[in-house]
């Protein structure tokens, strides 16, 4: 299991250097001239040049990716160039929020999914169907509409929850859980739609498996046999659903956040990749990928510890 | 390894010979499927005639039908067919082999195609070596009416058929190219007792008008007793005991084979009664039944 | 929607691994019925008659479009719906309905340039990967795996920043991000179906790699391709018109994406705006998702759900004509007395296929019956029956059960559950898909034993170390816990008839015990049957086609063809002298007594001629 583990997390370091790299070649291509669009169109080209020395951007693309490189792994990511703030502590600033409103998605959606799937996989008929409305609804509406649509609803007409802003929780648990419900409701329904659906087909696959009906021929009820074996065995392709669900949110964050003005890592991709600041954007995409890498990760291993199997492996 | 009646190995007039055949599959670290394995297998067919090869499962025995059909790579050791090394063939000269070796599957219903028409499926060998349409057409028609099957089968799908029918299809299909040696990997263990029958006559029948040979794999000694000229009885990936097919399944030599005779029960009571006595002396002269196996 | 790949479509996921035993053949209509059937499929034809009617009013644009997108007028920002424009104006007094035609023809035809893209990239390599394997598999898999560990909108965004706003450019990046989904589907099926039995007969019957996977391969990738295709086609939309919301893309040309951002910006003044082009995509995107869900009962021939399920209860108790039978022993002290039975299957369109039509039959105290017959004969339905047992879609029609003189057809649920591990039990055919995979051994003997023995957990484990040992598996300790895919499938099927054992049942239903073992392996399992049932006086209704263990075990014999018992009687009596025609064909089948060939000799090697 350990091993496992180790292999898992020495892959994903493998993923954070090529990405990283990769990354760094392409954001370097285009000749956006920072220094110019720094100081302007009409400063001087001496003044230009000196400010794309500073910045080191006159060193070929190999040596300023290894300094990147470098200088990350030390936990120190850069300096913005448009901003002059340290990178790493306002990412890290911005984590929390985007933290908060992943996580909370993903809890809502397995609690509920679950629950759904495993009621439309035992109980079949109209439960069933309306599992399946729901997923095809979830899957038809792109996530900002349904956000779009919950913002006018619940923020606009009825007034329940505020549309824009955020408060952490250190500052008021209440204020965290109003600003946070919409968002978090908003990238919910496409993900409870999917993964639901997921769980109630694994649901109704284990149901036909061989080992149920022995299992009920030796006398124990269903309602038995669903929480302990079902459960157990549905549990591995749902883990696997919520796992690439996990990139997908993400995705929907970005949006999610520009909507309700949360000042998480989403809405921070979007300000600072309409400028084209490296540091920045570099940043950005390595805890993206430290995120998934770490969700996988964790969504393995917990197919792993209930997959004998894959245990010994 | 025991000889009984004729000496097994080193047949003069062999069709397919196989020598010192090994194969090995890479592990995987699960426990679960044991992996066949062979350790030096050598075996002679020749033209004609019906090798029955028994063994349970795990055994080897489907390997080697596989590793003559290429289908399976070889450690070392050779198989060598009409005089000439087959083990070492490349892919093209393999597609030329696809006219004297075939192949009839275990289980008729997944070794055709279920998106395909019986038709279809049977013109497929002809086609692909390169007759015309018509004329495969045509073929088509014969092959069915060889095993028995309407004509009108050609246009239907496999999954309208039973079992019994969907396996003649495939000896239909293994006919196609008039093969002078036909793997048959237990072709009637998923069938009925009656369509069994059925099945295995046809066989017999087809070997009697074409001079086909078959390499019979199975585990149902009676089966083989029926089918085959010459028994060889596979273990652990080898040989243990060949010879001919009356002596070897009715008068076994070898320890393994009389266990295995005396396991597999008949259809007569006191028959029954006697040989099970039988096979309780053998399991106590032998020490420990199979019970780490089973 | 989730911006990522759905594993699902709404109407139900394929599982991610083929049940042990079945095999994922399953056939592809002919392409030429299939468009007939999806039209006939009232949802098919809705959704593709819809989703016809929006891109040909896309491609129409310029006639149809009251003005051009562009054309404001600010005196008549926010008018309602009028006359001359249908829909409204915008806040730029803008006519919405023009700007909804126009902007959907960069929407979908963004969507159609990465599909395209996404297709080509993935549909090539996952063919190749799938059916050769080796180091371009799994350099590919890698690279898949790079690509999907990243959010779509993010790289897009990214993408923007170093290629500027182009929409074509970004569309193309989609096509890419996209690419794996269709790789990871086409080279799964692949992979599984290169290892189907018909493909290493194509590959012995001399066919090339080519033809190979043009006339065995396509044909089942086809199908689940086009589903995916139309759910990425949703996808793609909804990214796209999400990276025209958030303003990055053409500026101010006219998009479902740019309008939605608009009524965002306007959202407390003029709520309505959202409506049409939310309109317009949820209308898109939910046709794509119903027409998958389609496609998918058209192309891979799903019933729909059996209609009205009902439970086994029985309408009325009418005896059916009592068949043939030639030994009745006593009603009286029998252990199972069936009279009468019937069972049925519902069909997809509601009706009911009867499988077996009234049998009788009696099991006493300390003997063993044999049921047998080939497979469809019912003899497994009837055992199912006993126990209460039946698969979904089954029930049982008419008929009585008694065991030990109570009446157990239409008894509740619950009533008929208590039966089950005391007084009747079951052992299985399948040893190895009959042990839940995710416990031990020793787990699962203790549970069920727990919970209608009502013991405590050490009280458990005692006992099934007891029986363990019972079944003469050496080692009980060890055994407890071990998994199933750690023990043989002899071990495996001792372990259930120990579980069958556990709570002292009665009653022994055996499912064709042996059939899935080999020869050694199973006369070593009749003989320990045979021990217990001695040692415990059970009754045994012994399931099987098998007229050798037949003999070996059973006392009596009740023959089964067609869902009917045709003769019953002692097993000397049947087997020496059958007087059904049908027992006389099972008994010619059987080879034991079957002469066997003469000694090989050489022939003139005849050439075929049919």
């Amino acid at each position: 299991m350990l091993k496992f583990i180790a292999r898992r997390i020495a892959a994903g370091a493998v993923l954070l250097v090529v990405i990283s790299f990769l990354s760094y070649l392409l954001l370097s291509v285009p000749d956006a001239d920072v220094g110019r669009q720094l100081l302007g169109q009409g400063a001087d080209q001496a003044a230009v040049d000196a400010k794309n020395a500073s910045l080191g951007l006159d060193r070929p693309v190999l040596t300023q990716y290894a300094d990147w490189l470098a200088h990350a792994v030390r936990g120190d990511l850069g300096t913005s160039w448009f901003t002059s703030e340290d990178v790493g502590t306002a990412v890290a600033g911005r984590l929390p929020v985007t933290a908060s409103l992943t996580l909370g998605v993903t809890l809502v959606t397995t609690v509920v999914s679950f629950l759904l799937g495993v009621w439309a996989g035992v109980r079949r008929g109209a439960a069933d169907r309306f599992v399946q409305v729901l997923g095809v609804i979830g899957y038809a509406l792109p996530g900002f509409l349904v956000t779009l649509v919950i913002v006018l609803v619940f923020a606009v007409n009825l007034n329940w929850f505020p549309a824009i802003g955020y408060t952490a929780f250190t500052e008021s648990p209440g204020g965290w859980l109003s600003t946070i419900t919409l968002p978090v409701l908003s990238l919910a329904v496409a993900s409870v739609a999917g993964v639901s659906q997921q769980v109630r087909g694994a649901v109704v696959d284990v149901l036909r498996q061989d080992y149920v009906r022995t299992l009920r021929a030796r006398g124990l009820p269903t309602s038995r046999i669903v929480f302990r074996h079902v459960l157990r065995n549905a549990s591995a392709p749902a883990l696997s659903v919520l796992g690439m669900q996990f990139v997908g949110l993400l995705g929907g964050a970005v949006l999610v956040e520009q909507i309700f003005g949360l000042p998480g890592i989403g809405s921070m991709t979007v300000t600072y990749t309409t400028r084209g600041d490296i540091p920045v954007i570099m940043a950005l995409v390595m805890f993206t990928v430290i995120g998934v890498v770490l969700i996988n990760l964790l969504v393995d291993t917990m197919i792993g510890w209930l997959n004998p199997k894959a245990r010994a492996a | 390894m025991t000889d009984t009646g004729t000496t097994a190995s080193a047949l003069p007039d062999a069709l397919l010979r196989i020598r010192d055949l090994h194969v090995s599959y890479p592990g995987k670290g699960w426990r679960a499927p044991r992996t066949e394995v062979l350790n030096g297998v050598s075996l002679d067919i020749r033209p004609g005639e019906t090798l029955g090869l028994v063994g349970e499962s795990g055994s080897g025995k489907t390997t080697i039908g596989r590793a003559v059909l290429g289908l399976v790579p070889t450690r070392s050791g050779s198989i060598t067919f009409d005089g000439e090394r087959i083990d070492t063939a490349g892919p093209s000269r393999r597609r030329e082999l696809s006219r004297d070796l075939q192949v009839v599957f275990q289980d008729p219903y997944t070794s055709l195609n279920p998106s395909l028409t019986i038709g279809d499926t049977l013109s497929e060998p002809l086609l692909g070596h390169g007759m015309g349409a018509r004329e495969a057409r045509g073929r088509v028609g014969d092959l069915l009416a060889r095993v028995h099957l309407p004509s009108d089968a050609a246009g239907r799908l496999p999954r309208e058929f039973s079992g019994g029918q969907r396996q003649r299809v495939a000896i239909a299909r293994a006919l196609a190219l008039h093969p002078r040696l036909v793997i048959c990997d237990e072709p009637v263990s998923a069938l009925d007792l009656t369509t069994r029958r059925t099945v295995l006559e046809l066989l017999l029948e087809i070997q009697e008008e074409t001079g086909v040979a078959y390499l019979f794999v199975t585990h149902d000694l009676s089966v083989v007793r029926f089918m085959s000229h010459r028994v060889a009885v596979i273990k652990g990936g080898s040989l243990v005991e060949t010879g001919d097919a009356h002596a070897v399944t009715t008068g076994p030599r070898h320890p393994y084979t009389r266990a295995l005779m005396l396991s597999a029960p008949v259809a007569d009571v006191t028959q029954q009664r006697r040989r099970r006595e039988s096979a309780a002396l053998l399991g106590r002269g032998t020490g420990a039944p199979a019970v780490n196996q089973g | 929607m989730s911006e990522n790949l759905p594993a699902a479509v709404p109407t139900g996921p394929r599982p991610s691994a083929p049940a042990p035993g079945t095999s994922t053949a399953r056939p592809a209509p002919p392409a030429d019925g299939s468009l007939r059937r999806l039209l006939r499929n009232p949802l098919g034809a809705v959704s593709a008659g819809v989703l016809l009617l929006l891109v040909v009013a896309v491609v129409l644009a310029p006639l149809l479009a009251p003005q051009a997108p562009d054309v404001s007028s600010l005196g008549d920002a926010f008018a309602a719906p009028d006359g001359a424009h249908p829909m409204g104006m915008d806040s730029a007094g803008r006519d919405i309905l023009s700007r909804i035609l126009y902007g959907g023809r960069s929407t979908l035809g963004g969507a159609v340039v990465a599909l395209a893209i996404a297709l080509a990239l993935g549909v090539p390599s996952g063919l190749y990967a799938g059916y050769y394997g080796g180091r371009f598999d799994s350099v590919a898999n890698w690279a898949v795996n790079l690509v999907m560990a990243l959010p779509a909108m993010v790289v897009l965004l990214a993408s923007r920043a170093i290629l500027g706003p182009d929409v074509l450019v970004l569309m193309i990046v989609l096509g890419v991000l996209v690419a794996p989904g269709f790789f990871r589907l086409v080279r799964g099926i692949v992979a599984n179906v290169r290892k189907e039995l018909y493909v290493d007969a194509a590959k012995v019957s001399g066919l090339s790699d080519t033809r190979i996977v043009a006339r065995h391969i396509l044909i089942v990738v086809r199908g689940p391709l086009i589903i995916q295709v139309a759910l990425v086609a949703g996808i793609a939309i909804g990214l796209q018109a999400g990276l025209e919301f958030l303003g990055v893309g053409s500026g101010s040309a006219a998009t479902w994406g740019a309008m939605l951002n608009e009524a965002f910006q306007n959202i407390q003044r003029a709520p309505l705006l959202i409506l049409w082009p939310g309109l317009a995509l949820g209308l898109t995107n939910g046709s794509l998702v119903l027409l998958a869900g389609a496609l998918r009962d058209v192309l891979e021939d799903r019933g729909g759900e059996p209609a009205g399920r009902r439970r086994g209860r029985p309408r009325t108790r009418t005896a059916s004509p009592a068949p043939e039978v030639l030994d009745r022993p006593s009603e009286a002290a029998a252990l199972l007395s069936v009279r009468g039975l019937t069972v049925a299957y519902d069909r997809p369109d509601g009706t009911g296929r009867e499988v077996v039509h009234g049998i009788d039959l009696d099991v006493h105290p300390g003997e063993i019956v044999g049921l047998v017959g080939e497979s469809g004969s019912g003899k497994t339905q009837t055992a199912f029956s006993v126990l209460g047992i039946l698969p979904e879609g089954g029930r049982i029609g008419s008929g009585s059960i008694m065991i030990e003189g109570q009446e157990t057809v239409g008894l509740p649920e619950r009533a008929h559950r208590a039966l089950r591990g005391g007084t009747v039990a079951y052992v299985p055919q399948e040893p190895m898909s009959n042990l839940d995979p995710a416990f031990t051994v020793g787990s699962q003997l203790m549970e069920p034993m727990r919970h209608v023995l009502g013991i405590s957990r050490k009280e458990a484990a005692v006992r099934a170390l007891d029986l363990l040992r019972l079944v003469e598996i050496p080692d009980p300790g060890r055994t407890m816990r071990l998994y199933p895919h750690e023990i043989s499938g002899g071990m495996a099927q001792r372990v259930l008839i120990a579980g069958a054992m556990s709570c002292d049942p009665r009653l022994l239903i055996a499912d064709e015990p042996t059939t899935a073992l080999d020869v050694r392996v199973q006369a070593e399992i009749l003989g320990l049957l045979r021990r217990l049932q001695q040692d415990r006086g059970l009754g045994v209704l012994l399931v099987t086609h098998d007229l050798g263990v037949v003999a070996d075990l059973c006392d009596r014999v009740a023959v089964m063809s067609d869902g009917r018992i045709v003769e019953t009687g002692t097993t000397d009596r049947i087997l020496r002298s059958p007087q059904d025609p049908c027992t006389r064909a099972l008994l010619g089948a059987v080879l034991d007594e079957a002469p066997a060939r003469e000694p090989w000799q050489p022939r003139e090697a005849r050439k075929t001629t049919a």
